[in-house]
């Protein structure tokens, strides 16, 4: 046993791996040029799309990227979300492998790379773990990112819009540093690849709104109008003109469903209010001087 | 390759943590410390057996001022430095000091280093005696000189550094010198010279 301790090759191999890594995902990882300063990093998603921070755009056009061999490309703008930080662009003679999607999520402890291509002298690396996989979280506007990762690895000036990799140079998620200030987050691959997907084929991420603000509180049994769920949310305001003042909801109204569906935490909510929702006339269920009610509300979108 | 059949998989941490605990080891003799001046300490690697080490020009800086040199080996000694040789634009400095049969460190390639590899770093940040940090290669580029003629080539590092550690070795996991720890950019990336930076000039000296 104690041979294999000493054996100076399992360093050596770590390193060596760590290496591949960077040299495997280097081919689809290119820079991007959206804004004054620092350009920033993109991945290539699909053979003719490019994914990268919504931040990093300050314009829509006269988007170029630069590729691994050095080939300097025009991009042109698809679509961009700036809730989650994520933006497309359409390559054509891109003709690169899109990157990898790593098989397995995201674990605490993990060894991960960040790269990036901030300049065009070769990609950038920094090493760490995977410190966190939190969600959901709470961001501006009152939208929440159902999940994303937390990393302890320096994202250099330009990494935005890059890739937190695995052992194996697989994306496990795209770097943000524009969501949360002092974090390095990614957005996990599985959240991403969807919004990038919706993002091609429409240009933009529908999110619905009610036009409430609310706060969880708890239902004794006695006032939970005949039903067994034990938390709602109290509405405490409700915007003028809104759908939620169109359909009927007063303050101190206890919301306990949407179309059907229970809520019971201010999270609940927003991820009911997405894309096939969003314009929508939903059932919306309250409690109201002890009774429940259903109104009818025609899901905004902003 | 290694016969996988010795490798307990489970314990690749502490096989890592032991061989890089063993280079340490070896390479900590091969570490000075180096005053010059007021300016605190650097570090410096001894460059030959027979008394010569490398630093940082900046690390000694003082002495072209008149200020004296020391150089403080790992096993207690210390001795007064003659400046050899410096190249204020590649911030790098060559010593000379009496002492003889010294261990030195080997070198590496390191015009085959790759991003995402990993070193590690000795020296003395704000003067803690061979402290060792360790990172990957995080970048490889090149620099234009002061006299904006010449370029230099450089390594980055995400290697935590601090001053003190200026001079010190840069090391890969076989233990050998890749580069000499010479700066600190925005905060947290550390900038190394390539070791054959320093060969191409002084590869006669290096016995």
């Amino acid at each position: 046993m104690d041979a294999t301790y000493s054996d100076p090759q399992l360093l050596s191999m770590l390193s060596n791996q760590m290496a591949d890594a960077v040299e495997r995902i280097g081919s689809a990882l290119v820079m991007v040029n959206g804004r004054q300063r620092q350009a920033a990093s993109g991945i290539v998603y699909a053979p003719d799309l490019v994914l990268t921070a919504d931040h990093v755009l300050e314009r829509e056009d006269n988007l170029t990227i630069q590729t691994h061999d050095e080939r300097v490309l025009a991009a042109q703008f698809v679509g961009r979300d700036p809730s989650t930080d994520l933006a497309v662009l359409r390559v054509n003679d891109l003709e690169l492998t899109p990157a990898a999607a790593a098989s397995d999520p995201a674990r605490v402890g993990q060894l991960i790379l960040v790269v990036g291509r901030p300049s065009s002298s070769g990609p950038m690396a920094s090493l760490g773990i995977v410190s966190a996989v939190g969600g959901p979280l709470r961001m501006r506007r009152g939208l929440l990112l159902e999940q994303y990762i937390r990393t302890d690895a320096i994202p250099y000036p330009g990494f935005s819009g890059g890739p937190l990799i695995d052992g194996r140079g697989a994306v496990l998620g795209i770097l943000t540093t524009g969501l949360i200030s002092g974090a390095t987050l990614a957005i996990p691959t599985p959240i991403a690849w969807r919004i990038a997907r919706t993002l091609a084929q429409q240009g933009f991420i529908k999110r619905g709104f009610l036009g409430v603000s609310s706060q969880p509180v708890h239902l004794p049994e006695t006032q939970r109008a005949g039903r067994a769920q034990e938390q709602g949310l109290l509405i405490i305001r409700v915007e003028p003109g809104s759908p939620a003042e169109a359909g009927g909801v007063f303050i101190g109204d206890i919301l306990v469903t949407l179309d059907g569906q229970p809520v019971t935490d201010t999270d609940d909510l927003q991820p009911l209010l997405m894309n096939e929702r969003v314009g929508k006339t939903v059932p919306v269920e309250v409690i109201r001087g002890g009774g429940l009610h259903t109104l009818h509300v025609t899901v905004g979108q902003r | 390759m290694i016969a996988e059949a010795m490798l307990d998989q489970r314990e690749l941490p502490a096989v890592a943590s032991a061989r890089l605990a063993q280079l340490v080891d070896r390479a900590r003799p091969c570490v000075v410390q180096v005053r010059s001046g007021w300016r605190g300490a650097g570090a410096g690697i001894i460059w030959g057996t027979d008394g010569h080490i490398l630093t940082n020009y900046h690390v000694i800086a003082a002495s072209q001022r008149g200020a004296a040199t020391q150089v403080l080996l790992a096993d207690g000694r210390t001795f007064a430095a003659q400046v050899v040789d410096h190249n204020s634009a590649l911030d790098l400095a060559l010593l000379q000091i009496a002492a003889q049969d010294l261990p030195v460190l080997p070198i590496g390639d390191s015009t085959r280093l790759r991003v995402g590899e990993l070193v590690f770093a000795i020296g003395h940040p704000w003067g803690q005696t061979n402290i060792v940090t360790s990172g990957i290669v995080s970048g490889l580029g090149a620099i234009a000189l002061r006299d904006a003629r010449h370029q230099t080539p450089y390594i980055q590092s995400d290697v935590r550094l601090a001053p003190g550690n200026s001079g010190g070795p840069l090391l890969n996991v076989a233990g050998e010198v890749v580069g000499i720890n010479a700066m600190i950019a925005g905060g947290d990336l550390s900038v190394a010279i390539p070791i054959h930076v320093a060969l191409e000039r002084w590869n006669i000296i290096r016995k």
